[in-house]
This record gives C-alpha cells, sequence and structure tokens, in this order.
C-alpha cells in the first residue's frame, strides 16, 4: 500500500513539476507568442527540425493532464490496501487524494492555479453523470415511488432551505457569528444552495452500502429532482438579493412560486421531447449502426444545454431524457450498440465522478478562498443535521398514510443521515457573485467543508450505520424465471381484484398506461422489429438462451477440446440428406434472433453481445470415421441444438449459394419454434414418462460452474438457483460416450442443460453427452463423468 | 324483514372479525356485491365476466375460479361451488387485504401462507396439491397470450425452463429414476420465499368509492 501510494506520488510530482514550468510560462505568454512568431517569421536562419511550442498546445494539453491525474488518482486510490477502502468510501478518499495533489501544486506555484470553475463542472462534469443515472434508472421502481419522491424533493428541499437560512440568520442576528455582513436573504440564498441533497455523491456513498432498492430509489431519486427545486429557488433568492430587500413584494414572491412551476415542468417536459427525438432517431439508424450509439450522448447533452439555456432546470431536463428514452432505445438500436452505450456511458459517468472529487479537493488547497468563521461553519453543520432529520421525519409521517408499503423507521433513519451535500452545493457557491454578495469566501469556505464533512464523515459512517441498523440489504440473486413469471401474473392477478373491487386504483393507471403505451407510443418510437420482440417474458427467455450459448462455447474454447474449425462444408447438409425429415424436424437450426444484429459474413459470434468475439465456427465432422456416423450426426445436432451456430450452416441449408444473412425473420422464428417444440417434447417425454427407456437425471449444473470457472462475475449465476442444484435432464447409455468425436478426449464441453433435454430422441447409443461438474476443477468433472454409471457424484460446494 | 336492520350489521360484523376488513370496507364491499349481482344474493360467474376491464385481463379465467373455488373459502374440500354469496366473497377479497401496520412477525408469515396458498390454488387447477408442468403452461400460455407473435412453442419452452428452475432449487439431488411430479406447496413456498408477498399482493380497500363503484363500470 505504501509503495503504490508512494509510487503514484512520484507520478503526480513529476507531472506536476512538468506541467508547471511551462505554467510559468503563462505570465508574458503574449510576448512569447509573438516571439515564436516573429522567430520563425524573421530570425529563421535554417530549418528548425524540430521546435517546442507550448502554447500551440497548451489549454488541451492541460486539460488532458488532469484528466489523466485524476485517473491515476483513482488508479491509486483502488490499489490501497483494502482494510482502507473499506472502511472509507473511494469519494472521500479521492478528495483525499485531491488535497494532496493540491498541496503539491500549490507548494510548487505558490498560488492555487487550478480551480475546478463551475463551467467546467456544470458543463463538462456533470452532465454524464446525471444522464448515466437517469439511462439506468429503474422505472417500475422510480415511478411507483414517485409520489413519495416528489414530496420529499419538493417539500423537503424548501423545508431545508427555509429552516436552514432562517435559523443561521437568527443565530447571527443573536451575534453567534461574528462580524458577518450577510443578511436575511443571503441567508436564505445559502440555504437553498447547501439544503439539496447531491446526486453524485450519493451515488458515490450509496453504491458501495447496498441497501434495500426502495430505500436508494427514494434518497437517489430524491436527490435528482430536487435540483428542480434547488435551481429555482438559487435564482429566486439570487434576484432577491440583487433586488435588495425594499423592492421585494407579494407580486415577487409569486412569481417566485410561478417560476417553480415553469422551471421544474418545463425541464422536465424538454427532457422528454428530447427523449422522444433520440427514440425516433435511433428508429430510423438501422444503417449507420456505427455510430448510432453517438446519438445518447449527444441529445443527452443537448436536452441539458438547451435547458440550461433556457434556465429551466437541466438537471430535470437530462434525467426525464434518460429514464423516457431507456426502454426504446434499448429496444431500436442494435444489440452491439445497446452495450457500446452501457460501457461508454459508465467510462464517461465514472471518470466525471473521480475527477469532480479529485478537484474538489485540489480545490481546496487555496489560501485565498479560506475565511474560517467557526460559528457560521459549525452551525451549518449541526442545523443541516438537525433539520434533516426532522425533515425526513414529519414527510415520512404524513406519507406513510398513503403509502402499501409503509417506509419503515431505520430505512427513515438512513435516508436522513444520507442527505449528503456535493459538488452542485459547490458549484453554485462558486458561482456567487461577488460583488452582489461581498461574504463570498465565508460561504464558499462553509460549503466546502459541509462538502468534506458529509462526503467523508458520512460516507465513513454510513456503512457501519446500515449494518448496525440491520438495514434490508439489496437482494443479490436475479430473480429466476419462475419469479418473473409469476411477478406478470401477480400485476394481472391484481389488476383483475381492483377491478372485480370496482376500484380505479394504482393497477388501473399502471394497465391504462401500459394499453395506451404499447399502442401509441411504442407504434411511434419503437421499431416494427422491436415491438414484435418486446414481451418482457420473451425477452428474459431470450437473454437466458443467450447465456447459455455464450457459457456453453466459452467452456469449449476453455477446454480446447472441441473441435471448433471452420469449415466451408457442413456436415448437416449430409445430415439432412440422411436423415431426412424426423431428424431434420428434430435438428434445430437454433438461432438466437438474430433479426436485429449487424451479422458479418465471415464472422458470427453471439457472443460478442457479452463478450468477445468468437470466430465462427461448425463442426467438422467429414474426418471421422463415417461408421460413428450416428454419433456424429447425434453430436452435430447436439451442437446444433445449442443457441449458437454458425451462420455458414445455416446459409447451407437453405441455399448453397446464397451469401445472404437470414434476411427473413420469420426464418428466424420458424427455426426458434421449431427448436423450442422439440425440446418440449423431449421434456415431455422425459419427464412424463412417456417412453419408458428414457431415464431422468437430475446433473449437476455446470453452466455455473462454467461462469464461475471463468471468472465472470456472479450476475447470472443465481439464475437457476444455487450451486447445487442438479438439473433435469435425460440420461443416455454410456456406451456411445466414447465414440463421440470431442468426448474423445476426457475434457469435453457440457452442452447446456435445455440441448439435453433433446437426447432421448436420439437412439440408446448416445450417452448423456453432460458429463456433471462434480468439482471446481473442470477437468476432473469430465473425467469422471460419463466413465461409470452412476449419476449422482457428489457435487461440491463451489463460490 | 323485521331483523333486516339488524341483521346485515351482524353479518357485517361477524364479517370483519372473521376476515379483518373493517366495518366501512365491508360496507362498500356489500355495496359492490350488490352491484355486481344486480341485486341478487348470489354472484355467478357470469357476473363477473361482466365487468368490462376483466375482458382484457389474459389471465381471467383463473381469477374467476379462484372466486368459486372452495379452497380458497378455508373449506378442506376441494371443488368449486356455482355461486357464491356475500361471505364468500369477501372471504376471497381479504386474501388482498393488507397486513395491519404493526403485526407480529408470526402472523405475517401466516399472512403470506395464506396468500400464497391462494396463489398456489389458483395455479393448480385440478386440486391434487400439486402443478404439474400442464397446468403451469397454462397460466404462462395465458400470460403470453396478449402477443400474438409469442407461439404456443414458446410458452412452452418458457413453462420448461422455469419448472427447470423450480426443480434445481427445490428437489436437490435426485436418483435416476426418479420423476419430476410437479411443484408442491412447500417448493412453492421456497421459491417464493424472496419474494415480498405480503407487501405486493395488497391493494387498498379503504378508497372504494361507493358512488364510483355504482357508477364506475
Amino acid at each position: 500500500m505504501a509503495s503504490s501510494i508512494y509510487f503514484c506520488l512520484l507520478r503526480t510530482v513529476f507531472l506536476v513539476c512538468f506541467v508547471n514550468p511551462l505554467i510559468q510560462g503563462l505570465s508574458g505568454d503574449v510576448n512569447l507568442v509573438k516571439d515564436h512568431r516573429d522567430q520563425l517569421g524573421n530570425n529563421l536562419t535554417g530549418l528548425p527540425i524540430v521546435t517546442f511550442d507550448w502554447h500551440h498546445v497548451q489549454t488541451p494539453f492541460q486539460v488532458i493532464i488532469w484528466v489523466f491525474v485524476a485517473g491515476l488518482a483513482k488508479l491509486s486510490v483502488i490499489e490501497l490496501n483494502h482494510h482502507v477502502i473499506n472502511v472509507i468510501p473511494e469519494s472521500g478518499l479521492l478528495i483525499m487524494m485531491g488535497f494532496i495533489l493540491g498541496g503539491i501544486v500549490w507548494g510548487a506555484d505558490k498560488a492555487q492555479t487550478f480551480k475546478l470553475l463551475p463551467p467546467t463542472f456544470f458543463f463538462y462534469l456533470l452532465p454524464q453523470i446525471i444522464l448515466d443515472a437517469s439511462y439506468f434508472m429503474p422505472n417500475k421502481l422510480f415511478f411507483s415511488n414517485l409520489g413519495s419522491i416528489l414530496i420529499y424533493a419538493i417539500f423537503g428541499t424548501c423545508w431545508n432551505a427555509a429552516t436552514v437560512g432562517l435559523s443561521l440568520w437568527g443565530c447571527h442576528e443573536a451575534g453567534v457569528m461574528g462580524n458577518l455582513d450577510i443578511g436575511l436573504l443571503q441567508f436564505l440564498l445559502f440555504g437553498s444552495l447547501i439544503a439539496a441533497v447531491d446526486p453524485v455523491a450519493v451515488i458515490a456513498v450509496f453504491e458501495e452500502v447496498h441497501v434495500n432498492e426502495v430505500l436508494f430509489i427514494l434518497v437517489f431519486g430524491e436527490s435528482l429532482l430536487n435540483d428542480g427545486v434547488t435551481v429555482v429557488l438559487y435564482n429566486v433568492f439570487d434576484a432577491f438579493v440583487a433586488l435588495g430587500g425594499p423592492r421585494i413584494d407579494a407580486v415577487e414572491i409569486s412569481k417566485g412560486i410561478f417560476s417553480f412551476v415553469v422551471v421544474a415542468f418545463g425541464g422536465s417536459f424538454l427532457g422528454i421531447v428530447f427523449a422522444i427525438l433520440l427514440s425516433l432517431l435511433t428508429r430510423c439508424t438501422k444503417h449507420i449502426q456505427i455510430i448510432e450509439a453517438g446519438f445518447i450522448f449527444v441529445v443527452g447533452y443537448l436536452a441539458y444545454l438547451t435547458a440550461d439555456m433556457l434556465s429551466l432546470s437541466a438537471i430535470l431536463s437530462v434525467t426525464f431524457c434518460g429514464i423516457c428514452c431507456q426502454k426504446y432505445v434499448n429496444a431500436n438500436m442494435d444489440e452491439k450498440s445497446v452495450t457500446t452505450v452501457r460501457h461508454a456511458m459508465k467510462v464517461l459517468a465514472n471518470g466525471s465522478e473521480t475527477m469532480i472529487f479529485v478537484f474538489l479537493g485540489v480545490t481546496a488547497i487555496d489560501t485565498e478562498i479560506w475565511v474560517w468563521n467557526t460559528g457560521f461553519i459549525l452551525l451549518t453543520l449541526l442545523f443541516i443535521f438537525i433539520y434533516r432529520i426532522i425533515g425526513v421525519f414529519l414527510l415520512t409521517l404524513m406519507l406513510n398514510k398513503f403509502r402499501l408499503v409503509p417506509i419503515e423507521f431505520i430505512d427513515q433513519v438512513v435516508m436522513s443521515y444520507g442527505g449528503l451535500r456535493g459538488a452542485v452545493a459547490y458549484g453554485l457557491a462558486a458561482m456567487l457573485d461577488q460583488d452582489k454578495i461581498p461574504e463570498k469566501n465565508p460561504i464558499l469556505s462553509t460549503t466546502l467543508i459541509v462538502v468534506y464533512f458529509t462526503v467523508i464523515l458520512q460516507g465513513i459512517t454510513m456503512k457501519p450505520l446500515v449494518q448496525w441498523l440491520k438495514v434490508k440489504r439489496a437482494a443479490h440473486s436475479d430473480l429466476k424465471l419462475i419469479e418473473k413469471v409469476n411477478n406478470r401474473a401477480f400485476d394481472h392477478i391484481l389488476a383483475a381484484v381492483e377491478d372485480i373491487c370496482g376500484r380505479i386504483g394504482d393497477n388501473w393507471w399502471t394497465r391504462g398506461w401500459n394499453r395506451f403505451e404499447e399502442n401509441y407510443i411504442s407504434w411511434l418510437l419503437m421499431k416494427p422489429k422491436a415491438r414484435k420482440n418486446r414481451d418482457y417474458l420473451f425477452s428474459i427467455f431470450h437473454k437466458l438462451n443467450l447465456e447459455d450459448a455464450v457459457n456453453y462455447v466459452s467452456e469449449g474454447e476453455r477446454q480446447g477440446s472441441l473441435a471448433f474449425i471452420r469449415s466451408d462444408e457442413a456436415a448437416n447438409v449430409d445430415f439432412k440428406k440422411q436423415f431426412d425429415s424426423e431428424f431434420t424436424d428434430v435438428m434445430p437450426d437454433i438461432m438466437v434472433d438474430v433479426s436485429n444484429y449487424e451479422l458479418g459474413i465471415e464472422k458470427f459470434s453471439v457472443t460478442s453481445i457479452i463478450k468477445d468475439t468468437i470466430p465462427s465456427v461448425s463442426l467438422d465432422i467429414h474426418g471421422q470415421d463415417r461408421k460413428n456416423a450416428m454419433d456424429d450426426i447425434n453430436a452435430n445436432h447436439l451442437l446444433q441444438q445449442h443457441l449458437y451456430r454458425s451462420r455458414k450452416n445455416h446459409r447451407h441449408k437453405y441455399s448453397r449459394s446464397d451469401f445472404g444473412i437470414n434476411q427473413s425473420e420469420n426464418e428466424v422464428q420458424e427455426i426458434f419454434q421449431r427448436t423450442m417444440r422439440s425440446r418440449l417434447e423431449s421434456f415431455k417425454t422425459a419427464k412424463m414418462g412417456v417412453s419408458p427407456a428414457k431415464k431422468i437425471t437430475k446433473h449437476h449444473k455446470k453452466e455455473l460452474t462454467h461462469k464461475m470457472a471463468n471468472g465472470h462475475p456472479e450476475g447470472t449465476g443465481h439464475l437457476y438457483g444455487d450451486e447445487e442444484n442438479p438439473v433435469v435432464f435425460p440420461d443416455m447409455d454410456t456406451s456411445t460416450h466414447n465414440s463421440l468425436p470431442w468426448l474423445m478426449e476426457t475434457d469435453a464441453v457440457a452442452p447446456s442443460q435445455r440441448a439435453q433435454w433433446h437426447l432421448p430422441w436420439t437412439p440408446n447409443r448416445l450417452r448423456r453427452l453432460a458429463p456433471m461438474r462434480i468439482s471446481t476443477y473442470s477437468t476432473d468433472s469430465f473425467l469422471m463423468a460419463d466413465l461409470e454409471e452412476h449419476e449422482e457424484k457428489p457435487q461440491t460446494d463451489h463460490e | 324483514m323485521g331483523t333486516s336492520q339488524s341483521g346485515p350489521v351482524h353479518r357485517f360484523q361477524d364479517l370483519a372479525h372473521k376476515t379483518g376488513f373493517s366495518i366501512e370496507e365491508i360496507k362498500t364491499l356489500n355495496t359492490r356485491f350488490l352491484y355486481l349481482t344486480q341485486d341478487e344474493d348470489t354472484l355467478r360467474r357470469e357476473h363477473l365476466a361482466n365487468v368490462s376491464d376483466l375482458a382484457l385481463n389474459p389471465i381471467r379465467r383463473q381469477i374467476i375460479e379462484a372466486f368459486f373455488d372452495k379452497r380458497n373459502m378455508g373449506e378442506k374440500e376441494r371443488g368449486c361451488l356455482q355461486e357464491i354469496g356475500f361471505e364468500e366473497f369477501v372471504t376471497v377479497l381479504s386474501f388482498f387485504r393488507p397486513p395491519k401496520p404493526h403485526t407480529a412477525d408470526e402472523e405475517m408469515k401466516n399472512i403470506k401462507k395464506e396468500k400464497l396458498r391462494f396463489l398456489f390454488n389458483m395455479h393448480d387447477t385440478d386440486n391434487d396439491g400439486i402443478i404439474t408442468l400442464d397446468e403451469y403452461r397454462c397460466v404462462v400460455e395465458e400470460l403470453l397470450s396478449s402477443y400474438e407473435i409469442i407461439g404456443a412453442e414458446t410458452a412452452k419452452a418458457i413453462t420448461d425452463a422455469a419448472m427447470l428452475e423450480v426443480a434445481n432449487v427445490t428437489v436437490g439431488q435426485m436418483a435416476p429414476d426418479e420423476f419430476y411430479e410437479g411443484i408442491t406447496f412447500e417448493q412453492f413456498m421456497q421459491i417464493l420465499k424472496d419474494v415480498e408477498i405480503e407487501t405486493k399482493m395488497n391493494i387498498h380497500f379503504w378508497n372504494l368509492d361507493t358512488m364510483t363503484v355504482q357508477c364506475g363500470k
């Protein structure tokens, strides 16, 4: 740990020292520029091979250096001893790193030449964080709690601003704060900028804590939506301060209230307009899929800037743009673009967050801005804390009367403790006009202290608090398919019961909205193809299939035993000829619905959606002994049962000369359906014992281990339940095991469980092809699997 | 009809006691009941079919059946009634009552179990205590029936996958000869133990407006 810190420090020192003389060249830069030009123009005696021209690249260079430094800071923070990381949240550590950097710069320059300027923050660092937050917002959760969120955001923020401002003013009048020349209005202005909970800080801290989703969405939603209030209050009080006390009368105040409505709803509306624009755009971008991902960012940023231009709430605009467009954009865009957007969004957001925190730290090391007024600072801290608690509890008391699921006491405690202030407050404070508000520096200092306090101290104590209070944590497992089906059933049941009771309730609105949305909005904003595939359960199933396919192939690659070779001759052509209808029916050209994919001729990769590209393959069985044709066929069709398929094979299937990709969507659907049908039949026969020759066995789930073994995060690992769960699947004869081409070697790949359902169809000679995974060392399982008869090996736990 | 004044009140109080609704809620529900049945004493399936919005619900058949299912009336018998009275109506609806704010954990568990039982009964149409593949497939098909593009095969496939998951989670290791019959109630509970049924499967009864109720549909 120490070494990495030192190393990082060395790096930054180096960078800063390198940059500093260049910065110092700023003084008298004009002359230098001229000199340089003159030099070139007049004094040129010979051809300069290489010239050093700092001013040419100065601005972008400085920007990039600071970005780089921030990135290095994050790297070193992560590399720290993980005990430290567990205690102090990353954001706090970044701020401290910023202190160090600021100290270095200050030490070198004797003045803080680097400041986090409000425009930089508001235009270049904040929008992508908000866009990221809203793009990944769980919409259903958000909207079902929207009422509560709005109450907290609007009334909570107003309450906080008013009480903090007034209390501080009261204390000032009482003389506790010494000689500060701040009037009531200015206190109220200060109250308004310090009252707002900050989304960046909330994400940063709550991300590491994993509280239950309702609590998270309440705090987080509040932090996003309160921007509407903050902007209004800030602007109103700013204007009032400029106007001066005497000119404020009822008209102005009512204008203030009206402006809230305009700003908030206007911002949201603008966001929705841009969301519609974006969805329509993605609907038409089929042929420029390369850059369609960029549109999200561009339009999102446009939404932000447009709202800011019209003095509406920019954060609300971006929030609603992201929230409303996510569904349509994800449906319309190519899967690769969706992935691109996801990752790029995360990179930008994370990077910006890092930079914000580092720069917040750097900005602190500046003797000019610090005016330490103990009374002011301590009182501010005290008041925001107290009034937040009071506000949350009061509002929750009211809300619980109306909510179906009341907010528990413990959640309320966490909510009040989680009212973190962050960079937005700092930005607003830095934007204060020094002339109108002579005491800008104390205000700025106080704001900074408040921000540091909440982010660092409250961040540190949040996790222990959550654990100590036994707050309900977020559920880790993905919902199983059955749960999803049940959830869907619930909605319908509840709606039906409400109908029977004659109640116009939440479900009525939800259903009405869903119907409206399906019929009109989706029609307008979604590509027709996307609309057909948008059933929720279907898409879940689709996703599960994809994952199966990925695991199958990746395990195959890892094992290295699958004879995956490119081949122009597709075995299935022969296959088809030999065993026609019966097997054709059975043989699935299973394919994931590829209608949305842009397939290259040479490469087809389902997994590129999820992982890196793997080349298209086909099983070459021409080289095999034809005596084993039966097994080969089985093997082949086993392989083909997987959801992954070589495109070339597919091509051959339908036409020898047609190079086209699946052009007909119906074709794909038909394939898919045929597969499903065949699978069901096998499952049915297996389960229902229709054909007595087949036995059902349970096998250990190897996908899970595959996933683990591949170093995949647990993500979908729980899809099917826990590790030890076996899989229902039909058993087969042992003798064919050795003759299967790729099972010759003992390590082999297990086909997906679904594929294996199919196996009963095959003649008895075909042995069960899924070796059991009996340990985390994958080689063991395949070794052991089919050599003996016992189906159930002891299954080991694995993590 | 001399006792008609005190009769209903008594009835309501009994019902309130049995099902946990308040007197006002029972009164409102009674009004609704009478509206649905057009002032007859008993509710039949045709009456429920008249509720217009219900026609759009994909699983209305199961839900209507649930109202007439004897098992939900707390009886040990199985089978369906042809018509139900107000008591049964309220009994079925009591499954959707949100639990009172400060219920003990034990009682919450019971409530959860009852709600799950209700759901289970809805799936298990032949009353044998097990949800078999076919029964589950019916449910899934109906759920998906609103989307024409999803063929029956897909529904089957989804059902299979779901059943498979259940088998994984609940049954564990099975001997080669064993047969997976279907989902039993214990397994059902186990799967859905993480879903907070007691909070999700509720609707508010307190704001049933009699005016809306009467002129609503």
